[in-house]
This record gives C-alpha cells, sequence and structure tokens, in this order.
C-alpha cells in the first residue's frame, strides 16, 4: 500500500481557528447595529449618508495608504470599516461631508497605517480622525454644529443634553437620554442600543469587559461624589451615564484591543482611567463631553499601564538563578 | 498486540543519565531482564521487552530528535501471548492490605530496579519521586489521571479496565513516599473511569476527585492547585508543596514491580487520530518501532497528512515511522488534512485572547514579540521561562501567530543571567 505523504512542523499541531481578526471586526460592526437603529430612528437619513461618507472614505484611505508604504493591501480584514463606522457614528448628523472624509483620511493614514498598520498604532484611529476634524473644522463640528433650528428632525432642534447641561443649567429626562431620543453624535444618543451592542461584544469577549467596567465604575464614584457636593437638580449620575458618548465610548471605542492594555488587570485601570478623565472634563472644562479626549490621553498611558500590571505567573516570578 | 520481528530498546527513555550496555551482541535475554544500567541518582536501568537474540547495537533518533546509543534484541520463538501478558502484569487481583510487608526503602528501590519512570510523557525516574527526603516531606500523593493531551486515552482506559493495581501502586507509593492523603484526579469527562477507580478504591482511603475538563489538566502545574489547592512556585517541584504526583500508570506499574517482580516491559500507547484506520489503545513492548502500532490498528488512512509522537498540541511530528516506543510515549496521533489548517499570520490586534486562556497566567504575545526581537530584557520582565509550551496561546490566536514557537525559540536562546 503507498503510503500517504506525512509532513512535519513544529507543535502545536492543531488551530482553533474559530475566531479570526477578521471575524472580530464582523462582531464590531454586528453589535454596532442596534446603535445604527437607534441612530435611523433620530436622525433618519443623516445617519446613513455620515456612515456611508466614513466608511467609503475609510477604505479608500487604508487602500491608498498601504498601496504607498508598498504592502499587501488588508482591506479583507475590515478594520478600515470599523473604523469609519465608529467615526461617523461619533460625528454630528449634520456635520459637513468633508469633515467625516478628512477625519477617515487622517484616522487610517496618521492614526494606523503611519504606525505600521493594523495592530501598530497607538491611538484609536477613530478618535484620532475625529480629534483632528473637530480641531481643523470646529464650527462644523463644535458644541453649535448638533443644533439644527430649523430642521424637520425634532431631535436636532434642541442642544445636546450635556451642552443644555453645561450652558443653560438645563436637566433632560432620563428616559429620553436612556432610549435616544436627544440630541447627540449619530451613535451615542441611545444608551440602550449601546448596551445592547455593548452586551454582545464583551459576551464574544470581541470587547474585554473589564474596560467598560472600568469606565462605568469610576463616572460611577465621581457622578455619585459630584451629586452629592455640588448637585443640579434633576441631574443624576444616571443621567451621567446615560448621557453624551460615556456608554457608546465605553463598549466601542475605549474597548479597541490595539489601543488598550493587554492583561485584564491593565484593562480595567486603563477603564478607569477613562472614566475618571471623562468626568473631569465634564465638570471642569470648557467642553460638555471628554470621551474623545480621554480615550486618546489614556491610549498615551497604555505602555506605562502595561508595563505596571504584568500578571504573575502562577507559581510566582521566575526565581533567579543563583550565582553558580 | 503480537510481539514484533525485533525490538530496539534505547539506552536513555528518561530524563537523567544514559544507561551502559549490560549484555554483548548474540547474548539470550529473558523477558523483563535488565540489558543497560545508568550511573548516578537520577536514571533508570533498561529491559528486554521481549525474550530473544541481541544484536549489534546502534544509534537511533528518538522523537525530540536525541541520538541515542539503542540495544536491538530480535524476538525468539518462545513468547507470551498478548492475552498472557496483559493478565501478567496488570489482571488478576491485588491486594489492597497487608502492603506493610515491605519497608518504604525497598519499594523505592524495587521502583529503580524495575526501571520504573513517570508514564504521563515525562519518563522521569519514578524511584527518585518516592525517595524520602527528611527535608521536604511529603503528605499527599496525587495520582495524575488527567489525560495530558486531547485525543489521547490511554490513561482512560487504564483506569476503567484495571483500577486495582492503579489504587495498589498509590497504596504503594503512599507507604515509600510516607504521603498520609492519596488523591486520584480525574477529568469530568470521564464518568466511567471516575465510576470504576471509586469502586476499587472502597474502603482503601483513596479519595477520588473530579476536575473540570480543561486541557492541559493533565499537567502538574495545573492538577495540583485544582485538586488540592496548593500552587506549584514556578522553578519548583511539587514536592515544595509537599505533594508528589504520579500517572495512573506508573502506580499500575509500580504494583506490578512490587507485588510481581515485572520490570517495565510494556506500556499502553494510544495509536489515534482521524488518520488512522482503527484507533485503539495498544499494550505495547517497548523498543517497537511505531510503524509496528500503526500497522497492528490498520494503517494509515490516505487522508492521513502528520504522524506525532505524543498529543497534538505538544507532540513532535514525525518524519520516519521507524521510531521507537519508550516508555514515554504515551501516544501516537496521525492527523488529517482536514484537521491541520494552514492558516496565513497576520498582525497581532492585542486582542488579549492568549493571556485569557494561559494556563500559567503569562502574556504570550508580548514574549512572542520579545522572542523574535530579542529583546530579552522584555522576555525576562513577563516571565518567558515560566511558560510550559501547552499551546493554547498558538491554538487561540486570531492572528494566527506562532506563539510558541516564538516562545521556544526565546527560551533556547535567552542568554543566562
Amino acid at each position: 500500500m503507498p503510503s500517504p505523504a506525512i509532513h512535519i512542523a513544529p507543535a502545536p499541531h492543531l488551530f482553533g481557528g474559530a475566531l479570526t481578526t477578521q471575524r472580530m471586526m464582523f462582531d464590531v460592526l454586528l453589535a454596532l447595529v442596534p446603535v445604527l437603529v437607534a441612530a435611523l430612528w433620530q436622525f433618519r437619513l443623516y445617519a446613513v449618508i455620515q456612515l456611508a461618507i466614513c466608511m467609503v472614505s475609510a477604505v479608500a484611505a487604508e487602500a491608498l495608504f498601504t498601496a504607498m508604504r508598498k504592502k499587501p493591501i488588508l482591506v479583507r480584514d475590515g478594520s478600515a470599516l470599523v473604523t469609519g463606522a465608529i467615526l461617523a457614528f461619533s460625528l454630528p448628523a449634520k456635520a459637513p461631508w468633508y469633515a467625516g472624509a478628512v477625519g477617515s483620511f487622517v484616522a487610517i493614514g496618521i492614526g494606523k497605517v503611519i504606525f505600521g498598520g493594523v495592530g501598530q498604532n497607538i491611538f484609536n484611529p477613530a478618535m484620532l480622525g475625529r480629534a483632528f476634524a473637530m480641531i481643523a473644522f470646529p464650527a462644523a463640528l463644535g458644541a453649535s454644529a448638533y443644533v439644527v433650528p430649523d430642521s424637520p428632525i425634532d431631535g436636532l432642534t434642541h442642544a445636546t443634553p450635556l451642552t443644555a447641561l453645561k450652558m443653560l443649567g438645563q436637566s433632560t429626562g432620563l428616559l429620553p437620554l436612556f432610549l435616544g431620543a436627544t440630541n447627540g453624535s449619530i451613535g451615542e444618543t441611545s444608551a440602550l442600543a449601546c448596551l445592547l451592542g455593548g452586551a454582545y461584544l464583551c459576551l464574544r469577549r470581541t470587547a474585554s469587559w473589564e474596560i467598560p467596567a472600568g469606565v462605568i465604575a469610576a463616572t460611577a464614584v465621581i457622578g455619585l461624589l459630584v451629586q452629592w457636593f455640588s448637585p443640579v437638580a434633576g441631574w443624576t449620575v444616571l443621567h451621567e451615564l446615560c448621557g453624551g458618548a460615556l456608554l457608546f465610548g465605553a463598549f466601542f471605542i475605549a474597548t479597541d484591543p490595539v489601543s488598550s492594555p493587554l492583561a485584564p488587570r491593565g484593562k480595567f485601570v486603563f477603564g478607569l482611567g477613562v472614566g475618571a478623565l471623562v468626568m473631569l472634563i465634564r465638570k471642569l472644562s470648557g467642553y460638555p463631553e471628554g470621551v474623545m479626549f480621554s480615550v486618546l490621553i489614556m491610549n498615551a498611558l497604555v505602555p506605562l499601564i502595561n508595563r505596571a500590571t504584568i500578571p504573575t505567573p502562577v507559581g510566582g516570578p521566575v526565581p533567579a538563578k543563583k550565582a553558580a | 498486540m503480537p510481539n514484533p520481528v525485533q525490538v530496539a530498546i534505547p539506552l536513555l527513555q528518561h530524563t537523567g543519565a544514559p544507561c551502559e550496555p549490560l549484555v554483548k551482541v548474540k547474548d539470550e535475554v529473558t523477558l523483563g531482564q535488565k540489558i543497560g544500567e545508568g550511573k548516578g541518582f537520577i536514571t533508570a536501568p533498561v529491559h528486554a521487552s521481549v525474550a530473544g537474540a541481541v544484536g549489534m547495537p546502534s544509534v537511533t533518533t528518538l522523537p525530540n530528535g536525541r541520538h541515542v546509543k539503542t540495544i536491538p534484541i530480535k524476538t525468539g520463538p518462545n513468547q507470551l501471548s498478548a492475552d498472557e501478558l496483559k493478565a501478567s502484569l496488570l489482571g488478576g487481583d491485588w491486594p489492597v492490605s497487608g502492603l506493610d510487608a515491605q519497608s518504604p526503602e525497598q519499594i523505592a528501590q524495587t521502583a529503580r530496579e524495575a526501571g520504573l519512570v513517570g508514564l504521563g510523557g515525562a519518563a522521569f525516574p519514578t524511584h527518585v519521586k518516592l525517595t524520602r527526603n527528611e527535608k521536604r516531606p511529603v503528605d499527599t500523593l496525587l495520582l495524575n489521571g488527567c489525560e495530558c493531551e486531547p485525543y489521547l486515552t490511554s490513561d482512560y482506559r487504564l483506569m476503567i479496565e484495571f483500577p486495582r493495581p492503579i489504587v495498589t501502586g498509590a497504596l504503594l507509593a503512599a507507604r515509600a513516599t510516607g504521603a498520609t492523603q492519596l488523591v486520584i484526579a480525574v477529568e469530568d469527562n470521564k464518568p466511567a473511569a471516575v465510576e470504576s477507580l471509586r469502586r476499587a478504591a472502597e474502603g482503601t482511603g483513596v479519595e477520588v476527585r473530579v476536575m473540570e475538563t480543561r486541557y492541559p489538566m493533565g499537567g502538574e502545574r495545573q492538577v495540583i492547585p485544582a485538586a488540592l489547592d496548593r500552587e506549584v512556585p514556578t522553578g519548583g517541584l511539587p514536592l515544595d508543596v509537599g505533594v508528589v504526583v504520579m500517572n495512573v500508570g506508573t502506580s499500575a506499574a509500580l504494583a506490578a514491580a512490587v507485588l510481581r517482580g515485572k520490570t517495565l516491559t510494556h506500556r499502553v500507547v494510544s495509536v489515534t487520530g482521524a488518520g488512522i484506520a482503527q484507533p485503539k489503545n495498544v499494550l505495547a513492548p517497548i523498543g517497537s518501532s511505531y510503524k509496528d502500532l500503526i500497522d497492528f490498528c490498520g494503517g494509515l488512512k490516505p487522508d492521513a497528512a502528520r504522524v506525532i509522537a505524543g498529543g497534538p498540541m505538544m507532540g513532535f511530528a514525525l518524519n520516519d515511522l521507524n521510531i521507537t516506543v519508550t516508555k514515554g510515549t504515551s501516544g501516537i496521533t496521525v492527523l488529517t488534512h482536514d484537521d491541520l489548517k494552514a492558516v496565513e499570520e497576520t498582525a497581532c490586534v492585542r486582542c488579549g485572547r492568549c493571556v485569557d486562556v494561559c494556563p500559567l497566567n503569562l502574556v504570550p504575545t508580548r514574549l512572542a514579540l520579545a522572542s523574535r526581537y530579542q529583546d530579552w530584557d522584555m522576555a525576562r520582565r513577563y516571565h518567558l521561562m515560566a511558560c510550559c509550551e501547552c499551546g493554547c496561546c498558538a491554538y487561540v490566536c486570531p492572528a494566527a501567530i506562532p506563539l510558541v514557537q516564538l516562545m521556544r525559540m526565546g527560551k533556547a536562546q535567552l542568554p543566562k543571567e
């Protein structure tokens, strides 16, 4: 009997293969579906247009920049789509088309490819792109850009809940905040949708639950303190949690694996940092909301967090060899 | 299985010093006769696994790539049949009381003479574990009935078919080491083995504990915390926490050595995987070739793609089937093209899956990165040498990074401090 050809390779010989990078990116897009539904309900066609602009620009930017680096174009892994989607969801509905497009190009080009492509970036690409666009086009993306007084869409005629609170001292009801019947960036309005999508991501462990847990814990604790020491009528820690981009940021932005720490303890610390900075910016700075800056600042601290939270091996560290 | 025409007994089948031959070419040897003896404490003699004539010594390559001197023995006409052999090694009645006729020292000495080594795979000489050390007393003997790898079932069959010698061996080992607590750890996917062992252990004080089925539960560092809630220090031994761990097969072999004067000439080998025609657990003479065992199990299927010494997670792939079954051979796994997935490596996205699954709580992606770029500071900072190469990280990695290979390379190159 002819014996079949056998080949050799080092162990392990089995490979799970159930999870690929592509599958993780697909998971994120899937988890964004509830957010998309909420956005469609609140912003109708604006959401679709913004998403299309950002996702198409992001993929085009990925193709362009990787081609410039003479590297294989890895659009297939879906990471550019995710970056584009997250960026779109973090923009105001009426943001001009060039804001999304420029943001996407910066996100992919300067946020990711310049560092060496997927997996190598220090900062969350979508947030980097958004920060660039926001500073480049302040009038088109600032707090005032959210309000379109003559819009047929009711939500757009009001200031965002956090701006209303900051500038006018007005509180928004908890139920509209929770369901998403308020103004805001396209993906941030509905706390419910973010929780649904986030729960899916955490169950799949595409996102690590330690990060949103840290964000929410820090926000809740500081929110309670604020509520205790300088109360505002009708605004509680729950409003703080459901308002603005906090939950969207906690579940979809801060959980970007590339720019967050590796070990579970580090992830929690990272989350705490994001939550604390958000509250700092909301309460003490001129900005009504601070998820973007918080995430970027914490991204910069990730190498330090990683170094400080190296897990101890089972059985303790490797003992130093005795001098022979 | 029937005896092969010839066996080849390597003079080094264990962790420790190699043996020197005690026989000459053309000597007639009997089954179980000692044919090689090593010098020093950490070594184990080797024995003839068939009766027959000694041939010209040669050198053979073991699956791990080591070249070892080997004594071939041509099988003679007078042999025990497979059934007789099984009955004499494992069958019949095994006492669970009156075992104090043997002194602890005698038991350890017998284990040494019989060439006993750990049959789980590491092949560490058993008598070393059984010898009492006043400075480090042992209170617990843990019999490891958790299979060391997926696919392998040799311990499982032994626990179902022959629980009694396992229990007797445990009692003997406990007497040798002075352990007062006796525990057998079995995974929860083997209820038949648990049942069978519990029946055999009734009234002996041996306790069967059921573990979660989770690779690599068969590893000492995993099974001790799981069964006894003690943690072995990195770089240390189970002895450091008062535990001696023994594979269930070793335990049965110890009983056969002490009570029946049997030396270690045969062992149970799992011949398994989708690429083998009739997967079986075989009681094989040590020194048979892999080919003998594979042929006995119906040969390779046409779609067989990889033949592995050991299991699929840590075993060595072979390029030659004329390789020798040693005391440490727990299985032969044959994988098919369907089992092997050739996946292209992509970039690490730092998802942290490898950190989640590492049984030793390491950060494999960092260790692999450090190894790849020879950043030894980082490798030390992330505890490279604690890695046991179990392969869990590489199994789950979404980017298909060869984490284990990189870390193995790093461990080999890491400069001594």
